[in-house]
């Protein structure tokens, strides 16, 4: 390990413009000429739209025209997509109804988008936005998950009958029913997944320009992966031809999932560059992002794990409802089928596993990816089917996880995956140390004389990330190859640009893709630039989500760096006129034993671009290569979380008291940025357990739709954290990479859930876990006790 | 926000004046419920007044039996002020906790009375204390101020100037915040003014802040935590929402009713 | 336009009055030629980062909108419209407050440090420097109004600090990526670092 290479906790280099406030956000941004897009919203859950009197809008001051879904049909723009196909379990394609950028004929949820104004200024547009006259015929809405497909509830989309997108399935059922059938003990819970709203502080924001010289478009966005983006605008949406369309994201402020889609916003700005000859920017304000920003989970859950007369698990069964809200959102439909229930063996021997899912329609926000998307919802099936089994059979939680964690590899379990390395032990062994699991008995009995009820919950969670290889994904249903492409510019004084298709918003790339480039070139990090994010200078490129960017991304670079250095020793060897196969490169330095002489990296570089020391028929000039890289397998991150709490029973308070976090993410490019992501996967995974939920009333109306009743988690709420690691390197990318980007928040809400219920002694408490419902759990608790 | 015209009167006179004769005119104190109220076009006064200059809305003093603190006082001054910490602890305490920090730097006593939150620090402890409030015009006893949500006894044009606390023998607070939004869920202002002991109760009725009668009965007899024990709030009365239902609020009624006679010393 | 608090009164809901809680019924039937001086249109003189800054501004311009859109000083960013998340800290007369809050109005004649201001002669502010050391930010978006709230910490408070009494502190600032853990280690590290350089005085941290 050098002092800047890989292992290395390296100060992160974007941080400079950032702590000084130079960074370089999509609002920052403003063109010549720019004008200002509102989007008028509906204020219904559910109604058909009978008429839109833009007239008055348009004699508004300032205001530079104002449209409708039909004036985006008439110029023939295309819907929004879903690109993963899900076939029901009788084979039958998922039913997907039509997702218009601006609604056509109906709206499906408040905030769903009905036209667009645009203004000399924002206040000009917004002006003009409530002058625009609709005339909305409500309709019942339906907004209950549980009762959303039954007979006679409102239909939202003539094309899912019963609102039910698909019945999906994955596992055998027979063999499942069959060891349940055997199974000396058998346990069951109901378990509520609840929704979440991503709020990365950074609100989505657009810029769409128009080029008329060119016939081009530009599009600034905040999104995680532009190049997806601009495939979908111009392949799908149509509003312009590929190679006319550039998208820009620039600096982006969090995404967590929520800006990996393409939204409406966006395509109307783009498509309104155009209509009105002048760049349109919308910038959405927080109460937006709250209504129509994609919200994450939302699972209904019956699950069952069958245990026989020496604990060991038999099998699991689950049966899961998932809300995907009012329209299919970009990659709504494989969260909760491929992204849930592949990872439903958890770290366990499961001999046999059965899931089946119903996607529903109800008159609430789109749902989609969220940080983790499927894992966490996996995790928490798993992981409090385990906990509660092992309190039911009366052995200690940790021990019945030991008992039943997968010890070899390559394993293969009965729901896709093939999960390639680990030592789950090794984390629970190191995790048990850290936390004092042994004086547990002595801090409850503290805890006690003060009042107080204290608690511990494990999380032995599993994920599968950097979701691949593309033939594999393909055959599951998705509508792109998940590989990712990078291409190294040697310059001729021997600095270095990487052009990546990954896209950093806040992950570190440009320190993190720096240190392998500096530990294999041999040159200094300050002499590499990774640049991302720009449709007209990185080729092209799949983005940053499901924690892919270390694995794939940094794998693509490896690559590339290989052909570099492959065509660096050839130009080597003609400078000092040694066989090309004598040379060899290490630290930064080419030499061969054939010579005294050597050279250095720089050296070779300006060799490459001067030419003077090989002819055009020997060798090309100049040094850059490309590579695209396709794993040839997921990614298994693996860890075990374990958080200790404190309930004040007379008033419900939680005080996570200690957190332990061990975790297996292979090699560590920056443990300094791993850890981070670690810390804030954590409070991701605290503020569901405890603090966050969606809450839509029965008329579809968004009861937490601002940071006043949505309870965001806050430096108050959480203790810093005990965050450990051990490796096991994952065999199927070349640097051994796993990737760390959501395991936090996927093993925190099990292990909270957990110590909430270990506190009060039972199971009947649900997240958010607020103060009002662990106090009514508490009050239960009490009171069977005093039953008893 | 809507337009308006702006203005910056240097004394409480100017702002009456201005305020009586301007059309849809709003006083703008600290504005940290005002402006996000504008901002999303909730309300769009024609005029704005600002109090912000008006050296006489300001001071923090002790006269006689009384902490007298001026309406465009910040939280944060409040809560920092020596005289107050000397004068009514608690008071200071209770400025600790409203808002964040950058709020206490802008949000204003005056303000925050005007405006009657029925989830504000303030007004419980303006009823425990028993404490006047005084306008432009007239002194107003905290028992005629207050008059349900967001209401007040306040008139079209008056202005509050300063708060008269009579300085108690004991006062605490004791506040269950709403997670989210982090102002009162229940807080529980317990109090002995000269003229005897109040109990007042914010955040959690649906009728605003109110004095807990039962409560002062049972402290008069006897200040401590165990004098409270069985009493909570009615839960006829309490508001319902996501965050506490009103069994919920009840109840921590009385559990904050006792930290806060616990926290007020012996 | 729809209301953005569809479900009856909540407590937390911001409410339609200041200090007139009654509705202002005094101004009907006034003549508004009779009216006070009042301005759509107003101008300010602020010393914005030690530099004087005139500007005529329609009388609703927030603070924020006036140092990012007339002075294009974007350091200072917008992440709610209810005054929560603290991404819009800036210091007015020494004090960290919400600038998404303050009518610019209101600042005519006031000193604002933005995070733009705070190196002095290109060398970092010690607090600037413990959150890159300390790994205090991830996207950055929060960490202006982060770094700008924990100046005003160490000024009000001195450079002793407590981790609770840090967290306790950052209630007003809002952060989706660190999980607060590193901002904490940054902003204790950047407290003594000031304290320590003499800078930690209170009010004197600019």
């Amino acid at each position: 390990m050098t002092a800047t290479g890989i292992g290395a906790p390296v100060k992160r280099k974007e941080d400079q413009r950032f702590i000084t406030g130079k960074g370089q956000y999509t609002d920052d941004i403003n063109r010549p000429g720019q004008a200002y897009a509102v989007f008028v919203r509906s204020p219904h859950a559910h109604a058909s739209l009978k008429n839109i009197d833009l007239s008055a809008a348009l004699k508004s001051p300032g205001c530079l025209g104002a449209f409708t879904g039909a004036d985006l049909a008439a110029d023939k723009v295309g819907t929004l997509i879903c690109g993963w196909m899900i076939h029901s379990k009788d084979g039958s394609p998922m039913k997907a109804g039509a997702h218009p950028a601006l609604a056509q004929g109906k709206v499906r949820y408040v905030g769903d988008h009905v036209a667009v104004v645009i203004g000399e200024t924002l206040n000009a547009a917004k002006d003009a936005a409530e002058k625009v006259s609709v005339d909305y015929e409500p309709l019942a809405a339906v907004t209950d998950l549980a009762s959303a497909q039954n007979a006679g509830q409102p239909q939202i989309h003539a094309e899912a009958a019963e609102n039910t997108v698909y019945q999906w399935h994955l596992g055998d059922k027979a063999a499942v029913a069959a060891a349940f059938a055997g199974a000396k003990h058998v346990t069951k819970i109901d378990l509520i997944n609840n929704r979440l709203i991503p709020n990365a502080i950074e609100p989505r924001a657009a810029i769409g320009e128009y080029d008329a010289g060119n016939d081009s478009l530009t599009l600034y966005t905040t999104s995680q992966n532009p190049h997806v983006t601009r495939l979908v605008l111009a392949a799908f949406i149509g509003l312009a031809p590929e190679h006319k369309l550039r998208v820009i994201a620039p600096d982006v402020g969090g995404g967590f999932g929520s800006k990996i889609f393409i939204y409406a916003e966006e395509t109307v700005c783009l498509w309104a560059a155009r209509k009105i000859g002048r760049p349109v920017k919308w910038t959405g304000d927080r109460s937006e992002a709250f209504l129509a920003d994609a919200h994450g989970r939302d699972h209904a859950t019956h699950a069952e794990l069958a245990v026989d007369a020496n604990g060991k698990i038999l099998a699991l069964r689950a049966s899961t409802k998932a809300n995907l809200g009012g329209y299919l959102s970009t990659f709504a439909s494989s969260v909760p089928t491929y992204l849930y229930a592949p990872l439903l063996s958890g770290q366990y021997d499961i001999p046999a596993i059965y899931c089946e899912v119903d996607g529903v329609h109800t008159n609430t926000a789109p749902v989609d990816a969220y940080r983790g998307a499927g894992r966490p919802e996996a995790t928490f099936v798993v992981e409090r089917l385990v906990e509660v089994a092992a309190r039911q059979i009366g052995m200690d939680p940790a021990e019945f996880r030991r008992q039943n964690f997968i010890k070899s590899f390559p394993h293969q379990t009965p729901v896709i995956m093939m999960y390639d390395a680990g030592d789950y032990e090794a984390c629970l062994n190191k995790a048990l140390e850290l936390a004092d699991y042994e004086g547990l008995g002595a801090r409850k009995a503290e805890s006690a004389k003060k009042g107080l009820k204290r608690g511990l919950g494990f999380s032995a969670y599993i994920e599968a990330c950097g979701i691949a290889p593309s033939q594999a994904v393909g055959s599951l249903g998705a509508g792109v190859g998940l590989w990712e492409s990078a291409e190294v510019r040697v310059n001729p004084t021997g600095s270095v640009e990487v052009l990546t298709g990954s896209h950093s918003h806040g992950q570190g790339h440009e320190t993190t893709f720096a240190q392998l480039v500096s530990q294999r070139l041999g040159i200094p990090i300050e002499q590499i630039t990774i640049v991302h994010g720009d449709t007209d200078k990185v080729q092209f490129g799949m983005g940053t989500y499901g924690s892919r960017s270390g694995a794939v991304g940094m794998s693509a670079i490896f690559r590339a760096i290989d052909k570099v250095i492959v065509k660096a020793k050839k130009v080597a060897g003609f400078v000092l006129e040694v066989p090309e196969d004598s040379v060899d490169f290490n630290d930064g330095i080419f030499s061969s034993k054939a010579t005294n002489k050597t050279l250095t990296f720089p050296e070779v570089a300006l060799q490459a671009y001067i030419a003077h020391k090989f002819t055009g028929a020997q060798l090309e000039p100049g040094l850059k290569e490309g590579a695209f890289f396709d794993p040839t397998n997921f990614t298994f991150p693996s860890g075990v979380h374990i958080c200790e709490l404190e309930i004040d029973p007379a008033t419900g308070a939680t005080r996570i008291d200690r957190w332990t976090a061990v975790d297996d993410f292979g090699t560590l490019v920056n443990p300094m940025i791993v850890e981070g992501q670690v810390h804030g996967g954590i409070v991701q995974g605290v503020g569901q357990a405890l603090l966050e939920g969606a809450v839509y009333n029965k008329d579809g109306q968004l009861v937490t739709a601002s940071f006043m009743d949505y309870t965001m988690p806050r430096a108050s709420d959480v203790p810093s954290f005990k965050v450990a690691m051990t490796s096991t390197p994952c065999p199927s990318n070349p640097l051994g990479i796993k990737g760390c980007g959501e395991a936090g928040a996927i093993a925190a809400p099990a292990a909270v859930i957990n110590a909430i219920t270990d506190a009060l002694g039972h199971e009947g408490v649900a997240m958010p876990a607020t103060p009002q419902a662990v106090w009514r759990a508490a009050n239960t608790s009490m009171q069977k006790l005093a039953a008893e | 926000m809507y337009a308006f015209d702006y203005h910056r009167p240097s004394s409480v006179a100017e702002a009456a004046r201005l305020l009586a004769s301007s059309q849809e005119g709003k006083l703008l104190a600290g504005g940290h419920t005002l402006l996000p109220t504008m901002k999303l076009r909730l309300a769009g006064p024609k005029n704005l007044i600002d109090l912000g200059r008006i050296s006489e809305l300001r001071g923090i003093e002790r006269k006689g039996g009384d902490l007298i603190i001026g309406a465009m006082e910040t939280h944060d001054a409040v809560a920092r002020s020596p005289v107050v910490q000397g004068a009514i602890r608690g008071l200071a305490e209770l400025a600790t906790h409203i808002g964040d920090q950058h709020v206490r730097h802008r949000g204003t006593i005056g303000g925050s009375l005007a405006n009657n939150d029925p989830a504000a620090d303030y007004p419980a402890a303006v009823l425990a204390l028993n404490a006047t409030v005084v306008t432009n015009k007239r002194q107003i006893k905290a028992d005629d101020f207050f008059k349900g949500l967001f209401a007040t006894a306040l008139g079209a044009d008056e202005i509050v100037t300063r708060i008269a606390f009579p300085i108690a023998s004991k006062f605490a607070y004791a506040k269950f915040a709403n997670p989210a939004s982090r102002y009162a869920l229940v807080g529980v202002a317990v109090a002995q003014p000269p003229s005897g002991v109040r109990v007042a109760v914010t955040g959690a009725s649906a009728s605003g802040v109110y004095r807990a009668s039962d409560m002062e009965a049972a402290l008069a007899k006897g200040w401590s935590a165990q004098s409270l024990d069985g009493l909570a709030g009615d839960a006829a009365k309490m508001m319902s929402d996501i965050h506490a239902d009103a069994q919920y609020r009840a109840h921590l009624v009385g559990v904050m009713a006792r930290r806060a006679v616990t926290a007020s010393g012996p | 336009m729809f209301s953005l608090f569809r479900k009856g009164k909540k407590p937390a809901e911001p409410a339609p009055a200041s200090h007139t809680a009654a509705a202002p019924a005094a101004a009907a039937g006034t003549d508004p030629t009779t009216t006070a001086p009042g301005a759509r249109v107003v101008k300010i003189n602020v010393t914005v980062n030690g530099k004087p800054a005139s500007a005529e501004i329609d009388a609703r311009t927030l603070l924020v909108q006036f140092l990012r859109e007339n002075l294009r000083l974007t350091g200072t960013h917008v992440g709610c419209d209810t005054s929560q998340c603290g991404a819009c800290v800036v210091h007015l007369d020494g004090r960290a407050v919400k600038s998404c809050t303050t009518l610019a109005a209101s600042c005519d004649g006031a000193t604002v440090v933005t995070i733009e201001g705070l190196a002095q002669a290109g060398k970092l502010h010690p607090m600037q420097e413990a959150f890159r050391e300390h790994h205090g930010l991830q996207c950055g978006f929060c960490t202006p109004g982060m770094i700008m709230a924990a100046v005003d910490i160490v000024a009000r408070r001195g450079g002793r600090l407590s981790e609770e009494v840090v967290r306790a502190d950052l209630e007003g600032n809002i952060c989706r990526c660190t999980g607060y853990h590193n901002i904490v280690a940054a902003v204790l590290a950047g407290a003594a670092a000031m304290s320590g350089s003499g800078a930690a005085k209170p009010q004197a941290a600019e």
